[in-house]
């Protein structure tokens, strides 16, 4: 499933979508940025609360489809820009994390 | 020695907010030589990795990416604390890092075992109150 039809399916909230085509496979979760660079997937979908601009440069270097911001945390508007800029999906919802990863694990 | 390229970089040691861009560009750079996603991403997250450590550790330092036929080298070079017990700092789990970078998302003492994990090849040169090198180097199937 493509990273906008996994954000439309779960009514996910986007923030910035500059690869809306990307293939989603598997996820990630967690927010100590050096565990998801080491332990992440290229193509996995990403949640996390960690939402600064570190958190964009993470996504992009370790490929990851679709960063999932949880418990309702949202992104500045410049850092929104840089992800915008390097091509890093980005959505929101008001789920936790745990919610989240069981609504889309049958779509991964 | 056969030709390469070489990307340098200064990395800025007063803001680690915005820290990482050399490893960005050096993304950029490699995806225009036309390299494989796999190996890009070894290189950049292991550059970055890098990168952030001489920002929160070392005051800044230099970056420098050699890409050969063959291999990618990434050397990192600092003028900070050094490191005291480089068998510590590589255990996972190890950090000194301050309150401050740790809710930014830093900390988890995974850097250094992250760099050897994406790399063939790793060589630290450190010397107390003088500075650090960190040699890094991926081979090109
Ligand atoms: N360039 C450096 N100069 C001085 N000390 C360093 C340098 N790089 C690493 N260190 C020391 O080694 C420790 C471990 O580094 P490592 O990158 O594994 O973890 P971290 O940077 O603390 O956290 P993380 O990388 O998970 O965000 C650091 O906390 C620091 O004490
Ligand atoms: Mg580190």
């Amino acid at each position: 499933m493509t990273a906008a039809e996994l954000i439309e399916k779960h009514g996910f909230h986007p923030i910035v979508l500059p690869d809306p085509e990307r293939e989603t496979e598997g996820c990630y979760i967690g927010d100590l940025l050096s565990w998801v660079m080491g332990k992440a997937c290229a193509g996995n979908v990403w949640i996390t609360i960690m939402s600064n601009v570190n958190t964009v440069a993470v996504a992009s270097l370790s490929d990851v489809s679709l960063v999932l911001l949880a418990e309702g945390v949202t992104l500045e508007q410049s850092v929104a820009e840089t992800a915008l800029a390097r091509g890093v999906n980005v959505a929101s919802t008001d789920l936790p994390a745990f919610e989240a990863a069981t609504a889309i694990a049958g779509d991964l | 020695m056969s030709e390469f390229l070489n990307f340098h970089y200064d990395v800025d040691g007063d803001n680690f907010v915005s820290a990482g861009q050399a490893s960005v560009q050096v993304k950029k750079n490699l995806r225009q030589l036309g390299l494989p996603t796999e190996v890009i991403r070894r290189v950049s997250i292991a550059m970055y990795e890098g990168e952030i450590n001489m920002v929160i550790h070392a005051n800044g330092g230099t970056a420098d990416v050699d890409v050969y036929e063959d291999r990618i080298v990434i050397r990192l070079a600092d003028k900070g604390p050094g490191i005291k017990d480089v068998a510590l700092a590589m255990q996972e789990g190890f950090s000194t890092a301050n309150e401050n970078v740790r809710s930014l998302g830093f900390g988890a003492g995974m850097g250094l075992p992250n760099m050897k994990r994406y790399t063939d090849d790793m060589q630290i040169d450190t010397v107390v109150d003088v500075g650090t090198t960190i040699t890094m180097t991926i081979r090109l199937a």
